[in-house]
């Protein structure tokens, strides 16, 4: 294992100044998912009228296989969910000490961590504007509790800006406010801005401006009691004989602007990140539990689908048992609804339209990358004063997000120590468990120097390993042309999952293409 | 610096319980957030085809399965996997963007003579991989 206490090169950094382009596009694609609009969930569903004996097959049970049936049975269907795995939930799913997980190449982890702690692999965070998620949660007494998305003592860093010092972000953030708001307030103080704004409207702004950049009667960013009241002091407020305060110094607006640590300022402005945000308290999956204690009775587990058929009005598929089982058995039923990626549906023997199987096979899933590291103690609480939150890096981890739940509490604690996608992801995707977690540890050390002393175990999932979904998410080639006929019904199936939402990779996506698919197919059932 | 080095030793030993296989040069990976920087065919591979085909070209399988290259007669001819890289195919991810064109030949010559497959005639170049994009 090398140790590069650089972090990356100067060379990358340069090539990372000078293919904005790309890097801008990456952030784009990152983002992507935060930028949809919010859920169209329009409330419970309440279908009635089952026709008798009337056999829905579900391929999948994953939130959009689950509520599928979970709506379907409610109103009087026949329902049977096929599910590869041994368990309900598919990407909502968390991993805790005692599991173990075999990733596609056989590599297996025995995960270690303490009683209570875990690592969501997949969704971690549930926007307060993901309707139809919460409700579920609500109904099935899964308790939630928040998930804090900005914490302003956290970090930012990057191996090129300060020397490599990781900088807190109340630092940063107040900084570059400042310088800015001092630029405009000066340009405006100066009418420099007839055109655009009128007398009285410029010395509204000016005030405006003064108080958000928090800058002097002069209209100056500087160090000072104004800015230090937001950035912190360096010699912070107190009692007694030493309790008077110190500014601190605020950074220049060009070492802030050749930092780029302005770029994760808004990270949290996201309209799916804005507060408050919610997580499940004791793991992602306890959503999963919630719809399994519901419907699990439906599912029958371990079956790997091997054939999808329609034959005059009705929709068969072949399976075969997921631990390497030939006998093959057959489900058939009057409709389907498929939720299986299509990155696996692409390679089960099917007799979709050609269109149909054509958008099944120009969508790859994604490549994401996430570990979770176990520490003996707190010691972003207990040295460094971070409760929850993110830090961001521009190292391959990408991210540093700490536990929002059993603050304070002493003994061991997992952080999610990196989550990147891109070109960074696919190389951590290409190592062994054990040489992920070097890894990680390498470059999280430089953020935090006491992760080698407080080191316990880790695990680690690449999604393009996951033997259930080989990806991430759905990545359309051309939504706009694409996604209205992959919504349609294909002989006597309705595909339904995040790929069929304008939410990808959300629970709320699966969730929401469930609902869309169930009140269509319950339509077209009762009104033929 | 010393106290570091020794706590890196005791912790690839803690890890090493759970080691599968061994470690592999990674010094000029993570080299860039948004393409990789590795040059030779061999080491391409590593970072970022190994991932689904796995470190000897075996491949795997799940619910859907990552084709071995292990004795692949599809690699017979050049152009098929320099487009299955490129454009992607199904499961198959297109990494065009993430490798240039000398990249994906430098690869796609390192899996059609590596893996039991012999076939050095015809082999792809940057400008074959550029005509394909």
């Amino acid at each position: 294992m090398s140790f590069n206490p650089e972090g990356v090169t100067r060379r990358s950094f340069l090539g990372m100044v000078g293919a904005v382009a790309g890097a801008a596009a990456m952030y784009s694609a990152m983002s992507t998912m935060g930028f949809a609009a919010q859920s169209n969930w329009r409330g419970r569903l309440n279908l009635q009228g089952a026709p008798d004996n009337t056999n829905i097959l579900i391929l999948g049970a994953g939130l959009a296989g689950m509520t599928a049936a979970f709506e379907l049975r409610n109103a009087g269907y026949n329902v049977k969910i096929l599910e590869y795995r041994d368990k309900a939930g598919g990407r909502c799913w968390t991993l805790r000490g005692g599991d173990s997980y075999t990733e596609l190449g056989g590599f297996t982890q025995h995960i270690d961590f303490a009683e209570g702690n875990y690592l969501n692999p997949g969704p971690w965070r549930i926007p307060s504007d993901h309707f139809a998620v919460l409700d579920y949660c609500k109904r099935f007494g899964v308790k939630l509790e928040p998930f804090i998305q900005v914490n302003y003592n956290a970090y930012l860093h990057d191996s090129e800006a300060f020397d490599g010092q990781p900088q807190r972000f109340k630092e940063v953030a107040t900084d570059f406010r400042g310088h800015v708001a001092e630029l405009l307030a000066k340009v405006v103080d100066q009418t420099g801005l007839d055109q655009a704004v009128s007398a009285d409207d410029a010395e509204k702004l000016v005030a405006a401006l003064k108080r958000y950049g928090a800058l002097n009667d002069n209209l100056d960013y500087v160090t000072g009691s104004e800015s230090s009241t937001f950035r912190g002091w360096s010699h912070p407020e107190g009692g007694g004989v030493d309790g008077k305060p110190e500014p601190s110094p605020v950074n220049s607006l060009s070492d802030i602007l050749n930092s780029s640590l302005w770029r994760n300022l808004t990270a949290g402005d996201n309209l799916h990140m804005q507060s408050t945000i919610f997580q499940p308290v004791g793991g992602m999956d306890m959503i999963a539990k919630g719809f399994e204690e519901q419907v699990g009775e439906l599912i029958t587990y371990n079956a790997k689908v091997t054939r999808i058929s329609h034959e005059g009005d009705q929709v068969s598929a072949s399976w075969v048992s997921a631990d390497g089982g030939s006998d093959e058995q057959t489900e058939t039923a009057d409709y389907c609804i498929c939720t299986l990626p299509f990155s696996v549906l692409s390679q089960i023997d099917h007799d979709f339209s050609p269109r149909m199987s054509k958008i099944i096979d120009s969508m790859p899933y994604a490549s994401a990358f996430k570990a979770g590291i176990e520490f003996k103690r707190r010691f972003w609480e207990e040295d460094e004063h971070i409760y929850g939150g993110i830090s961001y890096t521009n190292l391959p981890i990408t991210l540093i997000s700490y536990p929002p739940n059993d603050m304070f509490s002493d003994g061991p604690g997992v952080l999610l120590a990196a989550y990147p996608w891109g070109a960074y992801s696919y190389q951590f995707n290409a190592l062994s468990p054990d040489e992920r977690l070097a890894k990680v540890m390498e470059y999280g050390s430089q953020i935090h120097s006491q992760y080698y002393d407080e080191f316990k175990t880790g695990a680690s999932v690449a999604w393009h390993r996951v033997p259930w979904t080989l990806g991430c998410y759905g990545l359309w080639q051309d939504r706009d042309a694409d996604y209205q006929d992959a919504t349609a019904m294909d002989g006597r199936t309705l595909m339904a999952g995040e790929h069929i939402s304008y939410l990808p990779a959300w629970m709320e996506g699966a969730v929401l293409s469930a609902l869309d698919a169930v009140e269509r197919l319950h339509t077209t059932i009762t009104e033929a | 610096m010393k106290i570091l080095i020794t706590s890196i030793a005791a912790l690839a030993l803690s890890m090493s319980a759970l080691a599968q296989e061994s470690s592999i040069d990674t010094s000029t990976w993570f080299d860039d957030p948004s393409t990789l920087t590795q040059t030779d065919g061999a080491s391409i591979y590593a970072g970022v085809c190994a991932g689904c085909h796995m470190p000897n070209g075996q491949g795997a399988q799940g619910a859907g399965d990552y084709p071995a290259l292990t004795n692949n007669s599809s690699l017979m001819a050049t152009a098929y996997p320099i487009s299955l890289i490129v454009h992607g195919h199904k499961a198959m991810p297109a990494l065009g963007g993430l490798l240039d064109d000398k990249q994906v030949a430098s690869v796609v010559n390192f899996i059609r003579t590596n893996f039991g497959n012999d076939y050095a005639d015809n082999p792809a170049s940057a400008e074959l991989v550029n005509s394909m994009r």
